[in-house]
């Protein structure tokens, strides 16, 4: 589903991703490891076309198609989805208002009727059990005053709604108390298909327990320095790591 | 795209272009303002003598006063001597029909929704070549005078109810106002009246059949609204559409007076041509709009949408005269390109515990310049009044500009007046997350702003709440990289 090849990528000039290669079939979870810096995140936001990234060498194709020819929204209504590690505030413009135009964004982009407020509303209805979210959310703008589990657990809430073919998850257990990420994982793991792809971004292993992957990768440096199912996870958790970087670097 | 924005601009300017020597017929006056002019305009409507006279004494005090400069505006030089101060509207010039009219300018109805018997009087064409404009007036007016509500041009009401116009006019705007009032009251040439009477609620908005009149009001529009005794009326001027006129200066003067228990609401919805991307052409707004909450427990709305214009320059206030009457203004304002903006709203509180509310939104992109000025006056024997504002910037880019200017001035130890202000930015943060879940950057943009004027846009009638939304949309476009 997902390819990368020898992907290069800068912001301000300075280069963060050093050639990346990954490939994501469906059906699988991939979780991308790593110390701060390491260009994990970076990753991430130049999969969903964050413009303040370059991509200076490489590509990425998506079922076939070169995805970084095309803009943001239309990476999103192919099926990529980002859930945000810092997921902004949006004053004004109400998860309900939001999520419809989104999703029948989506809908449009793939031919299907739009739904109507009716359906719509039942739909998202369905939906919220996934995360355990209270019907009062839909009303309230969007991420405004929330507290730092509820943007998260909105995000796979969103991502439920949009029903993606790939998933990233930047982050996704940073700043989440024991509760709110068993929620949030078991959010997602209630997504897991065999049509779908997830990629974890995470800087611990704690997610993992939760989410377990099929894969696990490690990123130092702006490359991928080691490959192996979810026992590297364990690894990196005991040693640290200091231990990959090591081999790497020097 | 640059051509077709210069032919709008072509079809905006074209008269303005030669200085404004308009090439109407035998229905005109000579360009430039004197006595003569004033005299000639009062007998060409056939106005009784008091009309004359207090018109003159206008010009006569406006020939004291020199054009205000503290408004946080810029523009040339304007010279009066050069204006054409009255000539029978829609003459010659425009459009015979759609065929001729700027086809970006149509597009922009299109997706503005406005109707298609409407496109045509917006665009210049002489109303009476296009519909049958005097059969929809004249039901509507049938079922109006049934209820014994006066309401129709101000020519017309200067022939029928001079007493009035003696009455009211003037009343809440004297003619020494201010520079841009005198000298509307000198040389205004129509505009609307209305008048509802004791305990009558007005029973539709007055808003339609304005509409269709709106093409025909001219550069100096005169309006007049008066609430009898525990009456109601809303009243909405103006349309979404932009309106394309010869006229570089347009100063109009509305005035509301509202009696014992009445309530009065007026609605603007302007989009007069902003001019081009460099700031070329369009249509300087001056307009003095003032509403006297007279009688006990009376009350004074008003809600405005301001997209158009160069220049703006508008202060929609309220007396509140009378004890327990209560002043609101809600407002939008947004400025793209090389638009300005100077508006607001003065609250004077002078009855006892009286109540006032403003909220104000300014929106800039562009280049545009934003200010809200607002002033809250409370007077000694205003006991318990209390006021309210709110003044939210919100700013596209870092070209544009918001200033926020409030003037408070209180009397009377029991007032209470609060005042919140913020200032925000959409950020590329915002842009991206919505992009992220497939929503284009344009209607990100539209989301975003529309969310930020909610407050205002629910104090306008539903159906031009909906049309409110899809002008700043359109306001908008190109205004995110």
């Amino acid at each position: 589903m997902l390819k990368i090849q020898d992907l290069h990528a800068s912001v301000n000039g300075a280069e963060i991703l050093k050639g990346i290669d990954l490939d994501v079939a469906a059906g699988e979870i991939h979780a991308i490891m790593g110390p701060n810096g390491s260009g994990k995140s970076t990753l991430a936001q130049v999969l969903a076309g964050r413009e303040s990234y370059a991509v200076t060498r490489g590509s990425v194709l998506f079922e076939g198609k070169d995805l970084l020819a095309l803009p943001p929204e239309d990476r999103a209504r192919e099926g990529v989805f980002l859930a945000f590690q810092y997921p902004v505030e949006i004053p004004g413009v109400s998860n309900v208002y939001f999520l419809k135009a989104a999703l029948n964004g989506v809908r449009r982009h793939r031919g299907e009727p739009e739904l109507d407020a009716i359906d719509f509303l039942a739909y998202v209805r369905e939906k919220m059990k996934i995360v355990d979210m209270d019907e009062s959310f839909l009303q309230r703008s969007v991420n405004e005053g929330f507290s730092g589990g509820e943007k998260k657990r909105n995000e796979i809430f969103q991502m439920a709604v949009l029903d993606p073919k790939l998933a990233i998850l930047d982050e996704t257990d940073s700043g989440l108390d024991i509760d709110a990420l068993k929620i949030v994982a078991s959010g997602v793991n209630a997504m897991r298909d065999k049509r779908r792809a997830i990629v974890v971004v995470t800087h611990y292993q704690r997610l993992l327990e939760y989410i377990v992957p099929d894969r696990v990768h490690v990123l130092a440096d702006g490359r991928i320095v080691r490959s192996g199912d979810k026992s590297l996870a364990l690894e990196l958790e005991k040693k640290g790591y200091a231990w990959l970087e090591e081999g790497v670097a020097r | 795209m640059k051509t077709d924005t210069h032919r709008v601009e072509d079809l905006a300017n074209r008269e303005y272009k030669y200085g404004f020597v308009t090439d109407i017929e035998s229905d005109a006056v000579p360009a430039g303002l004197s006595e003569e002019t004033v005299r000639l305009i009062s007998s060409k409507k056939n106005e009784p003598e008091f009309l004359l006279q207090w018109r003159l004494k206008a010009l006569r005090h406006w020939q004291t006063l020199v054009e205000p400069t503290w408004a946080n505006i810029h523009h040339p030089p304007i010279d009066y001597q050069q204006i054409v101060y009255y000539s029978a509207p829609r003459t010659q010039g425009g459009p015979k029909s759609l065929d001729e009219v700027d086809p970006q300018l149509l597009e922009t109805y299109e997706k503005l929704g406005i109707p298609l018997s409407e496109r045509a009087a917006l665009a210049g064409i002489a109303v009476d070549a296009v519909f049958d404009s005097v059969s929809v007036a004249t039901t509507f007016k049938d079922k109006l005078k049934s209820l014994g509500i006066v309401f129709g041009s101000f020519s017309e009401a200067v022939q029928e109810h001079p007493d009035l116009i003696e009455k009211y006019l003037g009343s809440v705007v004297p003619v020494t106002d201010n520079f841009f009032a005198a000298l509307n009251s000198a040389v205004f040439s129509d505009g609307s009246f209305c008048y509802v009477p004791k305990g009558v609620r007005c029973p539709m908005e007055l808003s339609t059949y304005f509409r269709i009149n709106a093409a025909k009001t001219g550069q100096f529009e005169r309006t007049l609204i008066i609430a009898d005794e525990g009456a109601y009326v809303s009243y909405l001027e103006g349309c979404t559409a932009p309106m394309r006129d010869e006229n570089q200066l347009h100063a109009a003067v509305v005035e509301l007076i509202a009696h014992d228990d009445a309530t009065i609401k007026y609605s603007t919805v302007q989009n007069w041509y902003p001019g081009d991307k460099q700031g070329r052409g369009g249509i300087y707004n001056f307009v003095t709009k003032r509403g006297k909450c007279a009688g006990f427990r009376s009350k004074i709305s008003w809600t405005q949408v301001e997209t158009g214009s160069p220049i703006t320059w508008k202060y929609p206030s309220c007396i509140l005269q009378g004890d327990e009457s209560v002043g609101e203004f809600y407002s939008v304002a947004l400025t793209n390109n090389r638009q300005q903006a100077d508006t607001g709203t003065k609250m004077i509180h002078i009855g006892r515990d009286t109540k006032s509310t403003i909220v104000s939104k300014g929106i800039s992109a562009g280049f545009g310049q934003n200010t809200y000025r607002g002033a809250v006056k409370v007077l000694a024997g205003a006991a318990r009044a209390r006021n309210y504002s709110q003044c939210d910037s919100m700013l596209l880019g870092d070209t544009c500009g918001a200033h926020t200017f409030p003037y408070i001035d209180v009397a009377n130890a029991t007032a209470t007046v609060e005042h919140e202000a913020s200032t925000s930015k959409i950020g590329e943060d915002q842009i991206f997350y919505f992009q992220q879940r497939g929503i284009s950057k344009e209607d990100a943009v539209n989301m975003i702003v529309n969310g930020f004027c909610k407050e205002v846009f629910r104090e306008l009638p539903m159906e031009f709440a909906v049309e409110a939304q899809k002008l700043l949309g359109v306001s908008l476009e190109g205004s995110v990289g």
